[in-house]
């Protein structure tokens, strides 16, 4: 596990090519131009964000840590898609929860 | 305190545990100091004649200085995004002041439910949610001050001036674990 810095203020740059594209379904990529990104931080608990994916999205168990899993592993994930107005009420849940949240474009 | 308990059913499911005076003290210290900086953050936003018409507010667009405040408020937009700086001051001026509501009622539940010379907390499925929201923004709170890492030891040398608060950053890591694994059960 990468250490993070623990002043959390300024994301780090995103990595394209690390991008956790597999937790978007693919087909509903092309028409979803914004994206919900999860990062890792040295604080949240599993068992928390686990719990916080299933309580804002009501994703299941499984596909709630299988998310947690790409955050603490790969140091972030994409935890919901739509329009801006979506992501950014989502994005805006997530930072109520405490998790480390940011909004981007599809692309 | 023990490990959270859950008691009762249906709607009169109740999340409880027991905290001792200290732990109490403890907890409600932080929440309390969690709400200054919160509160602060607050007054310090641009008065706005429109906002007090419409009842629509309007935080500010900057992230805070202080770096506690800043992990609590983060940006919204990605960095790596074009407009990042534009993006994330426009919508930061529009969700902030309910963020810090959001946050600020979360402080109040534990407040009011935790007593504060110890005793039992009796928590309702919605109070308990707060707790956790509440429990853990403290914890980011500390995290940020006690320059926490992921892989922080138990404890930490005597000369390190860390030392002495580290065990209530893991006493809070354990009782929001407690609570996460009573209300997922």
């Amino acid at each position: 596990m990468e250490r993070m810095e623990v002043v959390l203020s300024a994301p780090a740059e995103p990595d394209i090519d690390e991008r956790t594209e597999e937790s978007v379904d693919e087909a509903t990529l092309a028409d979803t131009p914004w994206q919900t990104i999860v990062w890792n931080d040295p604080v949240n608990l599993m068992s928390y964000v686990t719990y916080v994916f299933q309580k804002l999205f009501g994703y299941d168990k499984a596909k709630a840590t299988a998310l947690m899993m790409d955050v603490h592993q790969k140091g972030r994930a994409t935890v919901s898609s739509g329009s801006r107005e979506k992501v950014e009420g989502d994005v805006s849940r997530l930072h109520a929860a405490g998790l480390w949240a940011t909004m981007q474009r599809a692309s | 305190m023990k490990a959270w308990k859950r008691q009762g059913r249906g709607d009169r499911v109740r999340y409880v545990a027991v905290l001792e005076r200290p732990e109490a003290s403890v907890l409600r210290g932080l929440m309390g100091q969690v709400e200054q900086m919160l509160t602060g953050r607050n007054e310090a936003a641009p008065e706005d004649e429109l906002a007090a018409i419409t009842g629509i507010r309007t935080g500010p667009s900057t992230p805070p200085d202080d770096p506690v405040l800043a992990r609590l408020l983060p940006d919204f937009a990605s960095s790596g995004e074009e407009d990042a700086g534009e993006l994330s001051a426009a919508l930061r001026s529009v969700n902030e002041p309910e963020l810090i509501e959001a946050k600020l009622d979360a402080i109040a539940t534990v407040l009011a439910t935790c007593p504060a010379g110890g005793g039992r907390v009796e928590l309702a499925p919605s109070q308990a949610e707060e707790w956790l929201a509440a429990v853990n923004d403290v914890r980011l709170a500390l995290g940020v001050a006690l320059e926490v890492t992921e892989d922080m030891p138990e404890q930490l040398p005597a000369d390190d001036p860390r030392a002495d608060h580290l065990p209530v950053y893991h006493w809070l890591t354990w009782l929001q674990d407690s609570l996460v694994s009573t209300l997922m059960a």
